[in-house]
């Protein structure tokens, strides 16, 4: 073969007098026999075993996604579903929160009220007993004093006239 | 086939040299350059999408993510214009589109052989795609295929000149399909087959004319990046359009 393509190269205006090699009838046959075994060949081997392989791989992938994401748009749900649920129980403690303090704050008032009331009650009790302690010692006193002022005056008229007075007489000018 | 240094004819890449020759029945089914990059393409992709999918990871590694792109690219082109339905015929598309981007690829390393170059290959592809079309179609909707012709809300005089017009410009879809994968491949390996051959003859010129062989090596470059670019946009449109006349095949009525 070398040695016809120097001989061609020799004389190159031979060779183009030879059918351009892409026109020359005499290698249609072998190059369409060859086309057809390798097409025929490269077609089986791609549709039976290349393509399905790469087709399934594909579906798979896709397969995969769609199930991510399907668990996830599900782990979504799921995840606000706790958040509603969270909320709802912080916004129930909260009032329940609020109205224990409420009632606590109303039952503290009402002891507060109810013992200053008594608180008052007993003062003013005990007020009342002191005045009239008071009185008493007051009145008592009092009696005391016209006792004494009475046993003085009997006393001063005895060392003055030397005779005892009649009480009722004392007790008498004492009063007037 | 690479080894001919000093050669700098541009088609010289395009020639087809039996490697083991054989005949079978008076036909000529020779392996050669061709039918070794063939097999080259056919063993690289099934290895290829075999190999990288073989952990199949939930989260693909590199080669597996690779794999995955081009499973995806056509997947997503099939169900844009064919919608779900036009799923059956994701095996044809991906294996078409594979296969030349393999060979459109494997064209491009130096010294290697472009089967796409060669009208026959694309021809053959093109009318592969074609037959599938036409026949699915009549399967399908009977001979409500030919309304694929006759444009719906037409006047009747007008379809005289028209459904002449369908019928030519759908008897022309093999041919630019395969034309437009066929040129764009043999074009672009001409042209970086001549700028190469500019650098050798410029830098062998010697003097001041090999300090030029940098102009076209730099051109060599961009054109190679571009090659790539065509190389995968070819394939791309290859399976673009086959989806699209399958659609027409699913849908005759415009």
């Amino acid at each position: 073969m070398a040695e016809q393509t120097n001989t061609e190269t020799q004389v190159p205006s031979g060779d183009h007098a030879k059918a351009f090699p892409p026109f020359d009838p005499s290698t249609f046959a072998p190059q369409l026999v060859w086309l057809v075994i390798c097409f025929s060949i490269l077609y089986l081997v791609l549709s039976r075993i290349a393509i399905p392989r790469i087709g399934e791989v594909l579906e798979q992938r896709q397969d995969r996604i769609q199930r991510d994401m399907d668990e996830a748009s599900r782990l979504k749900e799921e995840t606000d579903k706790a958040i509603t649920t969270y909320e709802e129980a912080l916004a129930s403690a909260r009032q329940k929160a609020n109205v224990i303090a409420d009632e606590t704050r109303q039952k503290l008032n009402e002891t507060i009220n109810a013992e200053n009331a008594e608180m008052d009650a007993k003062s003013a009790k005990k007020a009342e007993e002191a005045e009239a302690n008071i009185r008493k010692a007051k009145e008592t006193a009092l009696a005391d004093v016209n006792k004494i002022a009475a046993e003085t005056t009997t006393t001063i008229i005895e060392k003055l006239l030397g005779q005892k007075p009649e009480a009722s007489e004392v007790e008498t000018a004492l009063k007037s | 086939m690479a080894g001919d240094s000093g050669n700098l004819d541009p088609i010289h890449q395009f020639e087809i040299s039996k490697i083991f020759p054989m005949e079978i029945m008076g036909v000529d089914v020779s392996f050669t350059n061709s039918s070794l990059f063939m097999v080259i393409a056919v063993v690289l992709i099934s290895g290829f999408l075999i190999l990288s999918m073989r952990g199949r990871a939930l989260v693909p590694g590199r080669w597996q993510s690779v794999a995955e792109l081009f499973y995806e690219l056509v997947s997503n082109l099939l169900r844009n214009i064919l919608g779900a339905e036009g799923m059956k015929f994701f095996p044809l598309v991906f294996s078409l589109f594979m296969f030349i981007l393999a060979c459109n690829f494997l064209g491009l390393l130096p010294g290697s052989f472009t089967v796409t170059s060669h009208v026959v290959v694309t021809a053959a592809l093109a009318m592969l795609v074609m037959t599938i079309v036409v026949g699915y179609g009549f399967y399908k909707n009977g001979l409500g295929f030919l309304k694929l012709f006759v444009p719906s809300g037409v006047p009747l005089p007008m379809l005289f000149i028209l459904v002449p017009i369908e019928v030519i410009s759908f008897l022309a879809r093999p041919v630019s399909l395969s034309i437009r994968l066929f040129a764009n491949m043999l074009a672009g390996h001409i042209t970086l087959k001549v700028f190469a051959g500019f650098i050798i003859s410029l830098a062998g010129a010697g003097g001041v004319l090999s300090a030029l062989s940098v102009g076209p090596l730099l051109l060599g470059v961009a054109l190679t990046a571009m090659e790539f670019l065509v190389a995968f946009l070819q394939a791309f449109i290859f399976a673009t359009l086959t989806c699209i006349y399958l659609n027409d095949a699913m849908h005759p009525s415009h």
